[in-house]
């Protein structure tokens, strides 16, 4: 066959290849420039466990951005999967309710981050009268990565075959038990998905925590005590510019988290795929 | 007993499911409650047509934020809708199975990067180049440039998915009338998976006059009407997160208020997009 050459066709796929050039070239960039000039100033005093001028340390605020991680799925993770099941194994086709539940994720999901923090700070800070606090930011947080946590719970509890679910109804279980033993199980890695990319946002969060959670560096005595996570950390770093090198230190430090978290959700991902090849 | 554990917990997951409900309503109570009065005071042409920002002299027009935020926001649209929608043509219809097992892990992890390590990145990188080329290092450009970064996977992933759902057929049917491999994908392919990808735009243009932290870093922030595209902007995000830290009394008010506009921008965009979406459906 004569191939024929078309200059249209031709340049469609050089654009497209250019495209994809560019994306993946941004990002190497990115990645490498972070860790070329910070993974040097990665010091042990970085990793103290007072914070001070002198070492800058970012170990508390790793550790807050933990107990803040922690701490908001505990509240957003029960919240988001009941919401899930209700709308998925409970509510009928066509309720209003449930339309309703819909919209108000969408408009939570399209929320800017910015506008989570000054409405945690009107309420929960002032209103409720917690001050800047581990409690304020969690709170803010939970609402934040709530209808995260509901859309994906919620495919996953969809993609479980409705042959399953007839079963345990046909040997007698009642509803409850058919979502608690039946139905939750085989959405596990789903769900598991869900909470890995609710840690990636709060982990990458930083508007909706000034005015929260407040930018006290040290590992809090109790809920009320203000926090700072890592993110926050290093928008204070690079904003007052005087410890550029701790900065490059501390975006090292979340691109290593972020990479390990979007290596669980690959392998959780793999998993799921994996696990249906196996069962059909 | 059996049966009252049912019932119970039935109600439990119903409650949970409102809970949503309640905060949408408590987010619109205490945003306007705190947002409108102070609108009011300033009067509403004075604050959305207002050029001038001074809160020092009770000056508060918020119109070259509004600017700042759809100059912005356009730019990132310029700049990442073009590249986005052709690397999800590429990841949809012209990747190897080597490139994909690169490029889908590259994207996922773009999307994962904290804003605030773009912002610094912004402005460790782009802000120098760009000032050496163009003379004005934080301006429009670059943070035009920087967001249509930031929204790269949003669109690459929504778009790709929809280049995805177009069936075989279409593509098979363009080929066997003798189209070439490119020629099928982007005359009949593209066209089929048009809805998604506009949805994947305006998912985009949320993404882009939400954010804040990055935005800050590379923009300039001055208050003014920008004349160039190399001159500083300031967007609405941006002028919540830099004057709230001290801001009291009216001041603290205007800028609940900036987000009280914010939000109905964002409200408009949430709109546009389940417009789209029924477009799809119908």
């Amino acid at each position: 066959m004569k191939k024929r050459i078309d200059p249209l066709s031709l340049v469609l796929g050089m654009l497209v290849r250019l495209a994809a050039l560019i994306t993946c070239a941004v990002i190497f960039f990115l990645v490498a420039y972070i860790l070329i000039k910070g993974v040097p100033n990665l010091s042990p005093s970085l990793f103290a466990w007072e914070y001070n001028t002198e070492n800058v340390s970012l170990l508390p605020s790793l550790i807050n951005t933990i107990i803040m991680t922690a701490f908001s799925l505990l509240l957003a993770a029960p919240i988001g999967i009941f919401s899930a099941i209700y709308l998925n194994e409970y509510a009928r086709r066509g309720n209003r309710l449930v339309k309703l539940v819909r919209v108000a994720a969408e408009v939570l999901s399209g929320i800017p981050s910015i506008v989570y923090g000054l409405f945690g700070m009107l309420f929960f800070v002032v209103t409720l009268g917690w001050g800047y606090s581990l409690l304020a930011g969690t709170f803010t947080l939970t609402i934040m990565i709530l209808p995260l946590i509901m859309r994906t719970t919620e495919e996953a509890l969809m993609a479980v075959p409705d042959s399953y679910r007839e079963g345990s109804f046909g040997l007698g279980a009642g509803r409850l038990r058919t979502v608690f033993s039946i139905v939750l199980p085989s959405a596990v890695p789903g769900i598991l998905g869900g909470v890995i990319l609710a840690i990636g946002r709060i982990v990458g969060e930083t508007a909706a925590l000034i005015f929260t959670a407040g930018t006290l560096a040290k590992v809090p005595n109790s809920v009320l005590d203000s926090t700072r996570t890592l993110s926050v950390h290093m928008y204070n770093l690079s904003s007052e510019g005087l410890y550029l090198d701790q900065a490059y230190a501390t975006a090292v430090v979340l691109l290593v988290l972020v990479m390990l978290i979007n290596g669980c959700s690959a392998y959780l991902a793999k998993r799921m795929s994996g696990g249906y090849d196996g069962k059909n | 007993m059996i049966k009252q554990k049912e019932l119970l917990m039935k109600y439990l997951f119903l409650f949970c499911a409102c809970l949503s409900i309640l905060c949408v309503a408590l987010i619109c109570l205490f945003l306007f409650s705190n947002g409108l009065p102070a609108i009011a005071e300033i009067g509403p042409l004075n604050f959305l047509l207002g050029t001038r920002w001074k809160p020092s002299n009770d000056l508060y027009g918020i119109a070259p934020m509004i600017l700042g935020s759809l100059y912005v926001t356009a730019g990132a649209i310029l700049v990442g809708v073009p590249i986005g929608v052709l690397t999800a043509i590429y990841l949809a219809r012209f990747s190897s199975r080597r490139m994909s097992k690169i490029l889908r892990p590259a994207v996922s992890l773009m999307a994962g990067v904290p804003s605030i390590v773009y912002g610094f990145f912004g402005l460790m990188v782009l802000v120098p180049i760009m000032r050496t080329m163009f003379g004005g290092g934080k301006s429009i450009l670059t943070a035009s440039i920087l967001l249509g970064i930031m929204i790269l996977p949003t669109i690459i992933t929504v778009s790709e998915s929809a280049l995805r759902a177009v069936p075989n057929s279409y593509y098979e049917g363009a080929l066997a009338l003798g189209a070439s491999h490119e020629r099928s994908v982007f005359f009949t392919i593209v066209p089929a998976a048009k809805s998604g990808i506009m949805a994947a735009t305006v998912l985009g243009i949320g993404r882009a006059v939400g954010e804040t932290m990055a935005v800050i870093m590379v923009a300039g922030n001055q208050a003014i009407i920008p004349q160039s595209l190399i001159k500083g902007v300031r967007t609405l995000t941006a002028n919540i997160v830099l004057e709230m830290g001290y801001a009291a009394d009216l001041h603290r008010e205007a800028l609940i208020a900036t987000a009280v506009v914010l939000f109905v921008f964002i409200l408009i965009i949430n709109l546009l997009l389940s417009l789209v979406k029924r477009g799809k459906g119908a």
